[in-house]
C-alpha cells in the first residue's frame, strides 16, 4: 500500500497522469512474472535503468 | 543530528554517516564483500558506520538514499515511449527487474536495513534527494568554500546527466541541467566499450591510454573532427547534444551500434584483451580531448552563471583528472575542489549533507578556509595492533615489530631505495577510488624498472597502465608544474621541464612498448608518456605516518617522492582488512608487507598454498 500511495503523490507531483495506464498494465504484468516465477537478472552493460 | 548516507542497488555501493554536519565514517561495500564495484545493499558499510559513530539505526534522524527510484522509473518508462517500437527485447528485459525489485525499493531498503540491526521504520525518515543534487551536495558542502559554482557530471542518474548549481551558505541552487540520452559521462563510456574496456570500470584505462595517441597526428585531427561532425554536439554552454542514431544506451543492450561506428572510424570494436594499437590510441586521445573541451565549456558556463571564483565538482566524469588538471590550467576559477569519491559511493555521502543542511535547514560552516572536511579522505575502518597480530597469528606469518615508527620508516625506505616494493598498510582505510597511502604499494619513482615489475609482477595488469606519485606536498614544485595542494590524485600536471629527458627523433611514431619502456625523465616510473603524472601531494596533518615515510626516503635519496599504486591486484578491490593485505602480500611478488608497527618480509614468510587458481576469484575490470 505504501508504494501505491508514492506512486500516486509522484504522479500528481509531476503531473505524469498519461503514465498511470502504462503503469497499470505493468504491475498486472508484474504479478504474472511473480506467480510464473520467471527471472529478473538484468541483462544490461550498463546499469542505467 | 546523525544522518545515514546510502548508495546502492547501482554500482558502487556505499554508506556514509555524519553527525552535525561532521563527517564520521565512510565506506564502500566493496571493500568488505571483496566484489570489485559491488551494487548489492551495503550492509557491511552501513554496519561498520554505525559502530564506529557508536549508534543504532533507531537513534537516526533520518537515511538517506542517494536518489529517486520513482523519477529514475519515469524516465525509463519515457524513453522506452520515445524510441517504440525499438527496445522492445530490453524493455522486456529490464521491466521484471524493475517489477520484481526496482520499484520497491523504499521496502526492499526497511528489509535490509532490518537484517542490519533493531529498526522501526515509523521512528526514523527515510529521505530520496536528486542524483544529482547528492553528487552536487557531497563536492560542496565539505569544500574549504563558503560560496562556490558546482558542477556535477555522470553518465545518468534519473534524468540528469550533468548539472550546474551554485552553492552559499547551507543552500544548493540548481542553475542548469543537461538531461538523458545527452550525456558526457555516457558518450566516454561508449568510447570505453568500443575500445574494448569495461563500462563503468575501464573509463580511466581510456584515460590512461589517451597519452599513446600521437598528438600531432592527422588521424588525431580526423577522429575529433568526424566525431564532432557524427556523434556529438559540444555546445558552448557545455551541454552536448548525442545522435542517437549511432547510440544504442537508450533502450538497447549495448553502448552503441557496433557496425555504425565500425564504419565510422574504419575499424571494428577492439575485444577484451586484444592488443592495443595506434589507431586505438588515437581514438582515445581524441575523445579525452573532447571531453576536456566539453568540461571546460561547462565551466565556462558555470562562471558565467554565478560569478564564483571557486568551483567544486563531483560525478564520476569529475574523476577524469587530466580534464581536472587542464581545466585547472585554463585558470577559470581560481580554487578547485573535487570530491574525492566522486562516482556514485560518494553519493551515500552527499545524500547525507543535503538532507542535514537542505532537508533539516541546518547552518554551514566551512571548517577552514583552506582545508577541505574530508579529513584525507580517510574515513573508512582501521585496525589495532591486536588485530593485526591476530591476523599474522591466523596466517603463521613471520614479523618483526618495530616501535619507534621513525626507525620503522628509515627501515623501509632504505628498501624502497634497494628497488623492492612495499604494501603500506596504516591508519583508516580511504573513502573512494584511489589509494591515498593508508592502502598502498609502493615503490622507488627513481627506477627504471618500477613501473613493469608493479604492472606485471604485482598488479597483473596491462603494461600500459601508468602509475602515481604521492610528494610531499611541500616538496610537489620541485617535480611538478603545480602551486599549490592535490590531496585527493584527481589532478594530472606536467613533470618539471628540467627532470625530463630528450625524446630520440621519431619517438611519436615508436610502437606502444618501446615508447611505454623509453626513460623519460629522472623519476620515470610515475612519468606518463606524455611527461604527465597523476599528483597527490602528502599533508602532514593529514597523514603523518605516509608524510614520515616519505620524509625518510627523501632524507634517505634526496628525493620526496614515491610511486603510490592501490594495494589489490586487478579485478580486486582495495584491501580492508589486515587479512586481506597479507592475502595480497603472498599472492604477489611484493617484497614487504607493513602494518602498523610490524613489518613483513617476504622470504621468511611460510609458503602460501591456495587450493583453486585466486586469480579467477576476480572478474578482470
Amino acid at each position: 500500500m505504501d508504494f501505491l500511495k508514492d506512486l500516486f503523490k509522484f504522479l500528481m507531483q509531476r503531473k505524469k497522469f498519461w503514465l498511470m495506464p502504462i503503469i497499470f498494465i505493468l504491475l498486472v504484468l508484474g504479478v504474472l512474472i511473480v506467480i510464473g516465477g520467471g527471472s529478473a537478472i538484468a541483462p544490461f552493460i550498463y546499469t542505467l535503468f | 543530528m546523525k544522518i545515514l548516507g546510502i548508495s546502492a542497488f547501482y554500482h558502487d555501493s556505499a554508506a556514509a554517516i555524519i553527525q552535525d554536519g561532521k563527517i564520521l565514517a565512510a565506506a564502500q561495500e566493496e571493500r568488505f564483500t571483496r566484489k570489485k564495484h559491488d551494487p548489492s545493499f551495503p550492509s557491511n558499510a552501513v554496519s561498520f558506520c554505525l559502530e564506529y559513530a557508536g549508534e543504532e539505526l533507531n537513534d537516526l534522524d533520518a537515511i538517506v538514499f542517494y536518489d529517486k527510484p520513482l523519477l529514475k522509473f519515469e524516465r525509463l518508462l519515457e524513453t522506452y515511449y520515445a524510441f517504440a517500437p525499438q527496445g522492445i527485447r530490453s524493455f522486456i528485459r529490464a521491466i521484471p527487474v524493475w517489477l520484481k525489485e526496482k520499484m520497491f525499493l523504499k521496502r526492499l531498503i526497511y528489509e535490509e536495513l532490518a537484517k542490519v540491526g533493531p529498526f522501526n521504520k515509523k521512528r526514523v525518515k527515510l529521505l530520496f534527494p536528486e542524483h544529482h543534487l547528492s553528487h552536487a551536495a557531497s563536492a560542496f558542502y565539505p569544500s574549504p568554500h563558503e560560496e562556490a559554482a558546482i558542477i556535477t557530471v555522470d553518465g545518468v542518474g534519473e534524468w540528469s546527466t550533468a548539472s550546474i548549481c551554485h552553492g552559499k551558505g547551507k543552500d544548493i541552487s540548481i542553475l542548469k541541467e543537461l538531461q538523458f540520452p545527452h550525456s558526457i559521462g555516457l558518450l566516454y563510456s561508449a568510447f570505453t566499450y568500443f575500445l574494448g574496456f569495461r563500462v563503468n570500470s575501464g573509463e580511466y584505462k581510456l584515460m590512461g591510454l589517451a597519452p599513446y595517441g600521437h598528438p600531432d597526428s592527422e588521424e588525431v585531427r580526423e577522429y575529433i573532427r568526424m566525431i564532432k561532425k557524427e556523434l556529438v554536439e559540444l555546445k558552448e554552454d557545455g551541454s552536448v547534444w548525442l545522435n542517437q542514431s549511432y547510440f544504442n544506451y537508450a533502450t538497447g543492450l549495448r553502448m552503441v551500434k557496433d557496425k555504425k561506428w565500425e564504419a565510422l572510424f574504419g575499424f571494428p570494436k577492439r575485444k577484451a584483451e586484444a592488443p592495443l594499437e595506434q589507431k586505438h590510441c588515437n581514438l582515445g586521445m581524441a575523445i579525452q580531448k573532447i571531453t576536456e573541451e566539453a568540461v571546460i565549456n561547462m565551466a565556462r558556463e558555470a562562471k558565467r552563471l554565478t560569478g564564483s571564483h571557486n568551483l567544486c565538482m563531483a560525478g564520476g566524469v569529475a574523476l577524469n583528472c587530466v580534464a581536472n588538471g587542464k581545466l585547472q590550467e585554463v585558470g577559470i576559477f581560481d580554487k578547485l575542489f573535487i570530491q574525492p569519491a566522486a562516482g556514485d559511493a560518494g553519493g551515500a555521502l552527499g545524500g547525507a549533507l543535503a538532507a542535514h543542511h537542505i532537508y533539516f535547514d541546518q547552518e554551514r560552516t566551512p571548517a577552514h578556509p583552506e582545508r577541505d572536511a574530508m579529513q584525507g579522505a580517510y574515513l573508512g575502518p582501521e585496525f589495532s595492533e591486536l588485530d593485526i597480530e591476530a591476523s599474522a597469528r591466523r596466517n603463521k606469518a613471520r614479523f618483526t615489530k618495530i616501535e619507534d615508527f621513525s626507525a620503522l620508516c628509515d627501515e623501509v625506505a632504505l628498501v624502497i631505495e634497494e628497488g623492492k616494493a612495499v604494501g603500506w598498510f596504516q591508519g583508516r582505510m580511504e573513502f573512494g577510488p584511489r589509494a591515498l597511502g593508508a592502502r598502498s604499494i609502493l615503490g622507488d619513482a627513481r627506477n627504471p624498472e618500477m613501473q613493469k615489475k608493479l604492472n606485471l609482477k604485482i598488479k597483473y595488469r596491462e603494461s600500459f597502465r601508468p602509475f602515481a606519485p604521492s610528494v610531499l606536498a611541500e616538496e610537489c614544485d620541485q617535480y611538478f608544474d603545480h602551486q599549490g595542494s592535490s590531496p585527493y590524485m584527481l589532478l594530472v600536471k606536467p613533470v618539471k621541464e628540467e627532470r625530463r629527458t630528450e625524446l630520440p627523433e621519431g619517438y611519436h611514431d615508436f610502437d606502444l612498448k618501446e615508447k611505454l619502456y623509453y626513460q623519460r625523465s629522472d623519476v620515470p616510473a610515475i612519468t606518463h608518456i606524455d611527461f604527465s603524472a597523476r599528483i597527490q601531494t602528502v599533508h602532514k596533518d593529514t597523514n603523518p605516518q605516509y608524510w614520515e615515510l616519505i620524509d625518510a626516503f627523501q632524507r634517505r635519496t634526496g628525493t620526496g617522492l614515491l610511486v603510490n599504486t592501490s594495494f589489490n591486484v586487478r579485478g580486486e578491490p582495495i584491501v580492508c582488512t589486515p587479512d586481506d593485505a597479507y592475502r595480497c602480500f603472498m599472492r604477489t611478488e611484493m617484497d614487504y608487507l607493513v602494518m602498523g608497527n610490524y613489518l613483513f618480509k617476504k622470504t621468511k614468510q611460510p609458503d602460501w598454498k591456495e587450493k583453486s587458481n585466486w586469480k579467477e576469484e576476480f572478474v578482470l575490470d
